[in-house]
């Protein structure tokens, strides 16, 4: 049945893997593309960029995070559960092309999207460094899958837990100064997309930011998802997701996140209290 | 037979010369035109109820009485979908409201939706002979259309044009508004095998996340989708063409023809600063979340700013459906801010009515220059400019020009920006060898074909930013050039 929960694995206490029957999207997905998800017919439209597929098994590969009541709805559904809405691909795909070194660097999540553009990157010719960050071990993720498509990988986390302490742009440093990088790549918290696009800029490094604003529709109707690019206002969904991050006005992009942010508290304390209420 | 033909093969029906003779036409003339009953503006502005609770049963036969009748029936010249208007309010008449509905379902799928949102002032009720020729207020076309499909949908009664074949040729509608519904209903009519493609979870288009429960009630639109579904057309939800499968791949899956309507996706915001502030909308994005997604409700997870002091910038009717939803969601202030003046404003007159009734504010004349923030980058005020009229322009209305130094700073927690939108740009871009316009709409002949031959179009993706029944006219005439298309074909 088409949008079932095929495979889950829990990466961490709130971040899972899953592995959805799509067969559409999973023969037309290319790297960068994202879906808009509605859990059940309550939810919220919310858009997620895909890990993965395989279009033979007509499969698609998501990672959510759980961050509110949308996510959390997703997080808490188990293998033969049918998600209501899944339509994609959305956004323009990333441009992979042939340049010589790229640096990829994935925080958090954000790595899952970063998957099949490493994946491509390498598949077209490229030297592929890859920088994983996290806050701690137990949020690494995906480590094998990007240690297979790149050339080299190197682990980061805030408190020293796996592989080297410090935070991305440190890492970003140590190879920019080590290597020519002729491109760089980064998805990941906005925040974090921030830091590690003025780092490239210092560096005059092009760099492509994927970006995951509010959405709505996802294809270009409503306009939730407008940032500032160039002083110019781009809609995500339908011009991106991914611009060049050094002309990208990450500070906006960060308040507009928190559009909602109280209400989105308030939801999520009361879904988690209706969930306790249930168990 | 031609249209004409039929229309006066009808006309002499013995039915139809009995009522015309039953009632002197200077007796019809004499009867007031009817007034649509409607909720008390302090309380309907609290809730989402319908505005316009219909005409009753004695009402509508009074009003229909007033029809002429006309030999010369000008009011179905001024109908994209060319209903028979005489037959159908001849029935109601008669007292055969099934038959009524019946009769606008020989043209047009869509009454009880047409009955509210068309505007009928400008089309069939300004060509009526009372408008012509009377010097006075036409026969409620509009009302009555809606009191015929309102009747046959509570008698559950509700008619299903017959097919007469099956001709098993596959046509993928894009598009599951209004003008990809009307198309649906002529080709599944014509025989063919008809599926429509929706991006969204539901079918309906605009009719669903744009135009607000007080004013076309859901279900209506879903009864009257019913319809579709039982004449055999077949709906997609979450589908895409061009994107979640290309038009090759569905020309591999058998499909012969294509009605592009897409719509016109993209909001236009008006590129002044501070537009990106938090709680600056597009009315897409607002409508869109408290119409589709039902944000106001408290057991749907989707949120949406309930602001105090909402400025609505547009005089259309978007704007008219942003300002009084806003009203609905507790606004203590909703205003409606417009660069003309209000006779200027493209809105239904009866939408603008409906507004004042309901305490909106507006501030014609005025056009916002900047958005102003605080702390936390929320929109907490805006700087408007003073405006007068000065010559027409080539819309023919005057042109509005800034008063020099005539800035206002009006307060405001919630902006919803409702200045047109532009055709969305997803298909264009699948296909790469399509014609378009410098606009971004598919350009057409006559027949509503583009430049790539099995691919028809229209409604807002042609158009650019029109109506309901002009994209409902849209998919009625693609339909009938997609049959020649496949006749010629096949």
């Amino acid at each position: 049945m088409a949008n079932e929960i095929l495979e889950k694995v829990n990466f961490s206490e709130n971040v899972v893997k899953l592995i959805i029957r799509s067969p559409y999207i999973a023969k037309s997905r290319k790297a960068g593309h994202f879906v808009i998800i509605r859990a059940d017919a309550a939810g919220e439209r919310i858009p997620l960029t895909i890990a993965g597929s395989d279009p033979e098994q007509g499969t698609i590969m998501l990672v959510v995070q759980r961050v509110g009541v949308s996510s959390a709805k997703l997080c808490d559904m188990k293998v033969g559960d049918t998600i209501l809405d899944i339509v994609g691909p959305l956004g323009e795909a990333t441009k992979v092309h042939k340049v010589g070194t790229i640096l990829a660097c994935g925080g958090g999540v954000g790595v899952a999207p970063m998957l099949p553009i490493v994946e491509a990157f390498k598949k077209a010719g490229n030297r592929v460094v890859t920088i994983l960050a996290a806050r701690n071990k137990d949020l690494i993720i995906l480590e094998d899958e990007m240690r297979l498509h790149s050339d080299e990988l190197i682990i980061m986390t805030d408190d020293g837990s796996y592989g080297q302490k410090g935070l991305v742009t440190d890492g970003m440093k140590a190879v920019i100064q080590r290597e020519k990088i002729d491109e760089s790549i980064i998805i990941g918290p906005a925040i974090m997309m921030k830091f590690a696009s003025l780092t490239t800029k210092e560096f005059n490094i092009p760099t492509q930011a994927s970006l995951n604003t509010i959405m709505v529709d996802g294809t270009g109707m409503c306009g939730a998802c407008r940032v500032s690019v160039g002083g110019q206002t781009k809609f995500v969904c339908v011009d991106g997701p991914e611009f060049d991050a050094h002309q990208v006005d990450f500070d906006e992009m960060i308040e507009r996140l928190g559009a909602y942010k109280t209400q989105e508290k308030v939801a999520y304390e009361a879904h988690e209290h209706e969930c306790k209420r249930k168990h | 037979m031609d249209f004409a033909e039929y229309l006066k093969e009808q006309r002499n029906q013995e039915w139809r010369k009995e009522l015309r003779s039953n009632i002197k036409s200077k007796d019809r003339t004499a009867i007031e035109k009817v007034h649509m009953p409607e909720e008390n503006p302090h309380v309907r502005n609290t809730n989402n109820i319908e505005v316009n609770t219909g005409l009753t049963m004695e009402m509508a036969m009074k009003e229909a009485q007033r029809c002429l009748d006309c030999g010369d029936p000008t009011c179905i010249s001024g109908c994209p979908v060319n209903i028979n208007i005489p037959k159908f309010i001849k029935n109601i008449e008669k007292g055969d409201f099934l038959a009524a509905a019946a009769s606008i379902k020989e043209t047009n799928s869509f009454p009880a939706v047409c009955g509210r949102v068309c505007p009928q002032e400008i089309q069939c009720e300004q060509k009526c002979f009372y408008t012509q020729k009377l010097n006075l207020p036409s026969v409620a076309i509009g009302y009555l259309e809606r009191f015929a499909a309102d009747f046959e949908r509570k008698s559950g009664k509700i008619s299903i044009p017959e097919i007469s074949h099956h001709n098993h040729i596959k046509v993928a509608v894009i598009g599951g508004g209004p003008g990809g519904l009307a198309a649906a209903f002529d080709l599944v009519k014509f025989g063919y095998d008809v599926t429509v493609f929706e991006a969204l979870h539901e079918i309906g288009g605009v009719l669903k996340y744009g135009i607000p429960e007080f004013r076309l009630p859901n279900e209506i639109v879903d009864v009257e989708v019913s319809t579709l579904t039982k004449m055999g057309v077949k709906f997609v939800t979450n589908f895409i063409v061009g994107k979640t499968a290309t038009f090759d791949d569905l020309r591999v899956e058998g499909f012969k023809a294509f009605f592009v309507a897409s719509g016109a996706g993209l909001p236009n915001f008006m590129n002044i600063p501070g537009e990106n502030l938090i709680n600056i909308f597009s009315s897409n994005e607002y409508l869109t979340r408290v119409n589709l997604m039902n944000a106001a409700k408290s057991e749907f997870d989707t949120p949406v700013f309930s602001g105090k002091n909402v400025a609505v910038i547009g005089g259309g009717n978007t704007a008219m459906d942003s300002v009084r939803t806003a009203k609905r969601l507790g606004a203590n202030r909703a205003m409606i801010i417009y660069r003309r003046s209000i006779e200027e404003m493209p809105a239904r007159i009866e939408e603008v009515k409906h507004a004042q009734e309901e305490g909106i504010e507006f501030l014609n004349l005025h056009n916002p220059i900047e958005y102003l923030g605080d702390d936390q980058r929320r929109v907490k005020s805006m700087k408007l400019q003073k405006m007068e009229l000065g010559e027409p322009d080539s819309s023919g209305r005057r042109r509005p020009v800034p008063i020099e130094g005539a800035i206002e700073i009006v307060e405001t927690d919630t902006v919803v920006v409702a200045v047109g939108v532009s055709p969305n740009p997803l298909i264009p871009r699948s296909l790469p060898n399509l014609n378009m316009s410098k606009w971004g709409t598919i350009v057409v002949n006559d027949q509503m074909q583009s430049s790539i031959e099995d691919i028809f179009a229209g409604g807002d993706i042609v158009r650019g930013g029109a109506t309901v029944i002009l994209a409902m006219g849209d998919g009625r005439r693609a339909a009938d050039g997609i049959d020649q298309y496949l006749k010629s074909k096949f």
